[in-house]
């Protein structure tokens, strides 16, 4: 006999967030690769070679596609982090607007690190 | 018989089985990567690739014993926390979730952490 029907509804994003955490881990994994690869095949020596392994084009878009899966996940352990541990509700909002906000400039620093190779 | 409840474990006190301390150290690398994880390896990339003379200085930074340190302590969070990761990834998808087999890819995990972390750190030093 159920006394009390409980109906657990939350705001929905979990399941969503929990499979955005593993895809841009996935992304992850296979760029690190990648990169691990480069740097064993022809390890770069000096400003020259690091230069021109970010300038190749595609090398650049799956940087800059490694560092949004980055500061998506981070997003993700962050804001799971803050929940269990931060209970008072204006500090852990707080504390997330502050993640958001600084992963939103790390995004635009990001392209511009990136794409100032261009320009040079 | 009358027990105390609800019953608090002092999580300092008792001893941690190894998938807990691998799951810990992965939630605590994660929290150290994103911050300052995140920004020096940013301002490092933008040294390395956009600054005039942001190479030598990468370079003299490369030479300090204590910058090394540091360097090695971060490479270790990031390893441990990729091999750990893939260790949730193979649980996701209904490998490995034995008790047995838990706590031996639980070893492995942070046995490739450290011996990765040592074979970067030995090329970087």
């Amino acid at each position: 006999m159920d006394m009390v029907k409980r109906v657990i509804t939350g705001a929905h994003y979990g399941l969503r967030d929990w499979l955005a955490q593993r895809i841009t881990a996935v992304v992850m994994i296979v760029f690190t690769l990648l990169l691990a690869a480069i740097f064993m095949i022809s390890p770069p020596h000096d400003e020259a070679s690091w230069k021109a392994i970010f300038s190749n084009r595609w090398m650049r878009t799956a940087s800059f596609l490694f560092l949004v899966s980055l500061f998506w996940h981070a997003w993700i352990g962050m804001r799971n982090i803050l929940m269990d541990y931060v209970h008072a509700t204006g500090i852990r909002l707080t504390l997330q607007i502050l993640v958001i906000l600084s992963l939103i400039f790390y995004t635009i620093w990001s392209a511009e690190i990136l794409w100032a190779l261009e320009m040079a | 018989m009358q027990r105390k409840r609800p019953k608090y474990l002092n999580l300092l006190e008792i001893k941690q089985p190894l998938p807990a301390v691998i799951s810990i150290l992965h939630r605590l690398s994660g929290a150290l990567l994103f911050f300052p994880g995140i920004p020096l390896l940013l301002c490092g990339l933008d040294l390395i690739l956009n600054s005039p003379q942001g190479y030598a200085q990468f370079q003299s930074f490369l030479a300090n014993p204590l910058f090394k340190v540091a360097l090695t302590l971060f490479l270790w969070f990031f390893l441990h926390h990729f091999c750990a990761g893939i260790r949730y990834l193979a649980l996701d998808l209904h490998y490995g979730g034995k008790l047995e087999q838990a706590r031996l890819t639980s070893k492995i995990v942070l046995a490739a952490g450290i011996i990765l972390t040592l074979l970067i750190g030995a090329w970087i030093w």
